[in-house]
């Protein structure tokens, strides 16, 4: 029954024998321990050499279990249970002593050093007599993906994925994808035009054949785990059957509703209560704004049908589709079910629009006080003003702009501490577009510190200011009152320690790049993290930037922080060669590292009473609930089962359970208690 | 007893608008109004400076003394709240209060400076808090005059709305209880955009060009609204806006002829209160115009 | 080999059992490690992947076997590499320290922590915090004196060796 353990001290060099006595290491593991039965020492444990002497001596001494005293199993503990492996033992009864973390690197004494040291390796062989063989789980894949968010983050990610020939599936909650960045009139830092690049990447995407894009549809609910995802999407009724609909646009100019303001234009134009919500869109069919329409505000007084009501029918009327009309004025939400092996998530960001924040600059009761979105729409050619440079109020062409930069960026007093990354570079831009566009006109620009940190950023810049003449003031700005048509904006420039008072035509904040209002429920409807500010977290800063904290769901754009183009772009292919990756095999293996809850012979059954505290502390609600039936059907208890698939290996749950009925595979009871009582106490 | 002098408000005039000092006008305004429609009003017996102005610039231990001082005896007194109509004195009070709340140190040694000890919850408020919170019906109750087309711009200045996280009174950038209160005395409240700005009061003695720019905005600001009156709460707003107005028009080359009044004269016009006995005569841009409105 | 070998003045050298979550304290002792941060050689770490995850019963254990102390250490809260395992471990430790005072050993031979991967620096000011404290605070003996009570020992508390299997 005794398990046969070789340990392995390793050298490392002299990074372990010059302060640990390597060779005492190993003897003092057999004398104390009649189950190991093989020791040696070796310079280089994880190098080829290494490697074979452990293949060789596991099957030569017949081994079961296995001890490497190296360095930390963060560098090598898949080495050496990979080679393990091939010699044909269960990975999963390799254990590391970490002498060269823990002991040579750390304690310069020698003897003190080589105590701890035989101390370590006693805990480890006394786990690995304890150690069970695992298997790696296979989970099923469905080889199909998820985009969430039709912005250039999804979008790109689609095409990757597509591209490569998986399916995808992209959902978008508005009318038409192609999000913030199909708003912008041009982009930093080559002023190239943003719709210029974008719609052809749009037109590809609705045109891809292994691309099934849902538009004016949410997600209801995501369930499942990596591999295989159960998603359910609510297409919003759009009162128009985009079978039918060629887009011709008949409706959109007979509507009567005309002064509804357009989100797509930032509110700086109108738009129909029927209407697509820019030229270009895709798909280019309308819907119908239910909140504004008169026929469905009069349906709902009413409380009838919408098609019972003949407030208005003009849109109905107009359309020339026959026999059946394109539009559908009783269309109700639907909800449709899709399979999917791997998710990512490209939501995207908002721009900030709590006016209130800011008293100082009129909480929003100044019309020439505008964002930077606004601001794009005005200088974009297919904007409220056809790219002329108009301030709201009055149409007038400003002489005199003033931008202020980390409008809720960068201001802790205002319980926004991050920096929003892309602002210094879009106001650069946008003084460029109002010096090209109005070549009279002076551009002020009061800012904190220039973050230009990109490729060509810097030097964009400063073309802003040597060669387009555009004044920078390092300060804030600490009020904006109205004096007759002009605002007085009054701001400190701190590098001549002097008060700044300009009357301006118009004032353009930089406003923050905030995470969208419903991202919170977003997250935990997909069980991901997101951090203080709202934002979805990636698993790791540096090594990990674009899993999420569940797997399977990857992260693309300005969801998880504040972003460019650029940046989004090339998060968008990493996030899809991820899903690539994973789609890559009909099946994928994962560490076998999870919770168990026992089943024993009736009429036990399991020793599981049924709590279910763990289900309460699980955080990937991995545990199930399992009815144990007699034979006739009936139930004799329902106790917990872990879903292996959801299951990431916390051992939150057995920790919690009361009856000690469930363990964590490679930690459990056994095994600590194992390394807790083989340590050498005074 | 006890009960019924809990009902009364300790009265804390401060220097600038006790009897006989250069404000007294606000200081008398204040407690005839209250005599007509209450609350009963009662001077803090014994009362000394609020450690404002130089005592807080010098020596931050000696104005919380001050402060706490003026806080302890009205606890003992057994006043719940303070009225103290000079925000620099409100001002003062309540940062002194927070300070010695935060740091047991500080606390220590003022109670030891003061002889008594200082932690009473008395709450301090300044006039339009007072009027806001217990006179409101009152006015319109007791209201006799409604003045014809007066056009009143009501200016906060500093000292009423900060700091904020410390005053919690008002919209630091957007206030609007002055304005109700003009609304409630028959005047017409005009909006405009210059009612918190700073008017200087810090250096008046050291740096009257900056004064004379900062009160030329507030007053120019008004002036374009068509505003025939400034309302204020603050003896210092009053008197740069009050005083200087000739200067500023031979250094602005605009002549300006703006009544400023105090809120709290606006409501005894209101109540019909005779203008020399709210000292209406004590200006010095006449205040005819306005006192002639509510005929 | 088993008693500590003779200090400089023979002092009292205590252990330390550290209970480390994988993602966080784990990688910053290692990070130490690769620092070259000396620290006091008495701590024996064991491995969990999360603080959550560590039930309260081995911290017994471990103080019945002879532990002087204990340190128990995760990432920080909100760092939790599964969201919410070391909030559980918070709550646990809240309610259990109670019950340690009730067992009747002093919950200054325990603490908590939280360490991050980059916080090699912490990490050796914990260990050489605790092992100090615990220093200070003697040997934890009441359990191994109970444990020599059977039927061949008389009292005197020497630990036994190599006993469990």
């Amino acid at each position: 029954m005794s398990k046969k353990i070789g340990v392995f001290v390793c050298h490392c060099g002299t990074n372990i024998s010059a302060t640990v006595d390597v060779e005492k290491v190993a003897e003092e593991a057999k004398k104390n321990n009649p189950g190991v039965s093989y020791t040696t020492t070796y310079k280089y444990m994880c190098s080829d050499p290494g490697q074979k002497l452990l293949r060789d001596k596991i099957k030569e001494e017949g081994l079961d279990g296995v001890v490497v005293a190296a360095c930390s199993p963060k560098m090598h503990e898949h080495t050496f249970r990979n080679a393990s492996k091939k010699a044909g033992m269960n990975p999963y009864h390799v254990e590391i002593s970490n002498l060269r973390e823990q002991c040579s690197w750390v304690h310069p004494d020698k003897p003190t050093g080589t105590e701890k040291s035989v101390d370590l390796v006693r805990m480890m062989t006394e786990k690995t007599r304890k150690d069970k063989s695992l298997n790696p789980i296979k989970v099923p894949v469905t080889r199909k993906a998820l985009v969430i968010g039709g912005g250039i983050a999804g979008i790109q990610a689609a095409l990757d994925i597509a591209d490569a020939g998986h399916e995808v599936i992209m959902v978008e909650r508005e009318p038409s994808i192609g999000g913030h960045m199909a708003q912008l009139s041009e982009t930093f830092p080559t002023l190239d035009c943003s719709q210029c690049i974008m719609t052809p990447k749009m037109v590809e995407l609705a045109q891809h054949e292994n691309i099934k894009l849902y538009t004016w549809s949410e997600i209801e609910s995501v369930d499942g785990y990596i591999g295989n995802f159960d998603i359910k999407i609510r297409m919003k009724a759009r009162s128009v059957d985009l079978d039918l609909c060629t887009g011709c646009s008949s409706c959109w100019q007979v509507c009567p509703c005309k002064k509804i303001k357009s989100e797509f234009d930032m509110e700086l134009g109108n738009r129909t209560a029927i209407y697509v919500p820019f030229p270009q869109a895709i798909p280019s069919k309308p819907v119908i704004d239910r909140e504004n329409c008169i026929l469905m505000k009069d349906a709902r007084k009413r409380n009838i049908k919408p098609n019972d009501s003949k407030v208005c029918r003009k849109c109905l009327d107009s359309c020339p589709i026959a026999p059946v009309k394109a539009i559908d004025y009783n269309q109700v939400d639907e909800i449709v079910s899709e399979k999917v092996g791997a998710i990512i998530v490209a939501t995207g960001y908002k721009e900030l629009d709590d006016t209130s924040m800011y008293g100082e600059y009129g909480a929003g009761k100044y019309k020439d006080v505008i964002t930077g979105l606004q601001f794009e729409r005005l200088a974009s050619a297919s904007g409220p003003t056809e790219g002329e440079i108009q301030r709201p109020s009055d149409g007038k062409v400003p002489e005199i702009i003033v931008f202020i930069q980390c409008v809720g960026s960068r201001d802790p007093a205002k319980g926004c501490s991050y920096c929003s990354k892309t602002c210094c570079m879009y106001t650069a831009k946008h003084t460029m577009l109002y010096k090209h566009k109005v070549h009279d006109g002076h551009a002020f620009v009061f800012y904190i510190d220039i973050r230009c940190a990109g490729k060509d950023y810097e030097e964009f810049s400063m073309r802003a200011i040597e060669e387009e003449g555009a004044t920078y003031l390092r300060g804030r700005v600490s009020r904006i009152y109205k004096k007759g048509e002009k605002l007085v904006v009054l701001g400190a420039d701190t590098l001549t320690g002097s008060v700044v008072e300009i009357e301006a035509d118009m004032v353009v904040l930089a406003s923050a790049m905030k995470a969208q209002d419903d991202a919170e429920k977003f997250a935990q409807k997909l069980s991901i993290q997101y951090n203080k500010d709202k934002f979805l977290s990636e698993i790791h800063p540096k090594l990990k930037p674009v899993e999420s904290s569940s797997a399977g769901i990857f992260l693309a754009g300005a969801c998880q922080g504040p972003k460019d183009i650029p940046e989004t772009v090339a998060q968008a292919g990493a996030a899809a060669s991820k899903v690539l990756a994973l789609l890559s095999a009909d099946e994928l293996e994962r560490e076998p590292v999870v919770a168990k809850v026992d089943r024993l012979p009736a009429p036990i059954f399991s020793t599981c009473i049924g709590c279910f505290y763990c289900q309460r502390v699980c955080p990937y609600g991995a545990i199930e609930e399992e009815d144990i039936k007699a034979r006739d059907g009936s139930t004799i208890k329902t106790v917990a089962k872990v879903n292996v698939g959801l299951c990431q290996g916390c051992g939150l749950c057995a920790a919690t359970c009361r009856s000690k009925s469930v363990e964590l595979a490679g930690f459990n009871d056994e095994q600590v208690f194992a390394e807790i009582n083989s340590v050498e106490f005074n | 007893m006890q009960i019924e002098e809990r009902k009364k408000i300790g009265y804390y005039p401060g220097c600038a608008i006790t009897m006989g000092s250069s404000s007294e006008e606000y200081g008398t305004s204040v407690l005839r109004v209250s005599e007509e429609i209450g609350p009963e009003l009662e001077e803090i017996h014994d009362w000394n400076c609020c450690g404002a102005s130089s005592a807080h610039a010098t020596n931050h231990k000696l104005s919380t003394a001050l402060s706490i001082r003026n806080i302890s005896l009205a606890e003992q007194s057994g006043y719940k709240e303070i009225l103290a109509p000079c925000p620099m004195c409100s001002q003062r009070l309540i940062i002194s209060q927070k300070d010695v709340a935060d740091d047991e140190e500080l606390k220590k040694d003022v109670a030891d400076a003061i002889k008594m000890p200082c932690d009473g919850d008395v709450k301090i408020i300044n006039y339009l808090e007072l009027i806001k919170n217990y006179c409101m019906d009152e006015i319109a109750e007791k209201k006799k005059k409604t003045p014809k087309d007066l056009k009143i711009a009501s200016y906060y200045g500093c000292l009423l709305l900060r700091p904020p996280k410390v005053l919690k009174f008002d919209d630091p950038e957007n206030p609007t209880s002055m304005e109700e209160i003009v609304k409630a005395t028959g005047a017409t409240s005009v909006d405009w955009e210059l009612k918190t700005n700073c008017c200087g009061g810090g250096f008046t003695l050291s740096r009257p060009d900056v004064v004379l720019k900062l009160t030329n905005d507030i007053l120019e600001c008004a002036a374009d609204v068509g505003a025939d009156a400034i309302a204020v709460a603050c003896p210092m707003c009053h008197a740069n806006l009050d005083m200087r107005q000739k200067k500023i028009g031979k250094e602005y080359n605009r002549k300006f002829d703006i009544p400023i009044v105090y809120i709290s004269e606006l409501i005894g016009l209101a109540l019909d209160l005779g203008p020399i006995s709210l000292g209406l005569n004590k200006h010095f841009i006449d205040t005819e115009s306005v006192v002639n409105a509510f005929a | 080999m088993s008693k500590a070998e003779a200090k400089p003045e023979n002092q009292f050298e205590p252990k330390i059992i550290a209970f480390l979550c994988n993602w966080c304290t784990y990688a910053g002792a290692d990070l130490a490690g690769t620092g070259r941060k000396e620290y006091q050689a008495n701590v024996r770490i064991i491995k969990l992947p999360c603080t959550g995850g560590i039930d309260p019963l081995f911290l017994i254990k471990a103080f019945e076997r002879g532990a002087d102390g204990i340190l128990v250490s995760g990432c920080h809260p909100g760092d939790c590499h599964y969201n919410s395992g070391n909030y559980h471990a918070r709550r646990r430790w809240n309610v259990f320290r109670p019950l340690l005072e009730f067992c009747g050993i002093n919950p200054d031979r325990i603490q908590f922590s939280w360490i991050s991967a980059a916080e090699g620096g912490k990490w050796v000011e914990t260990i050489n915090g605790i092992v100090d404290a615990v220093r200070e605070l003697g040997p934890f003996e009441s359990y191994q004196k109970l444990n020599t009570i059977g039927p061949e020992t008389t009292g005197e508390a020497t630990a036994a060796s190599g006993e469990t299997g």
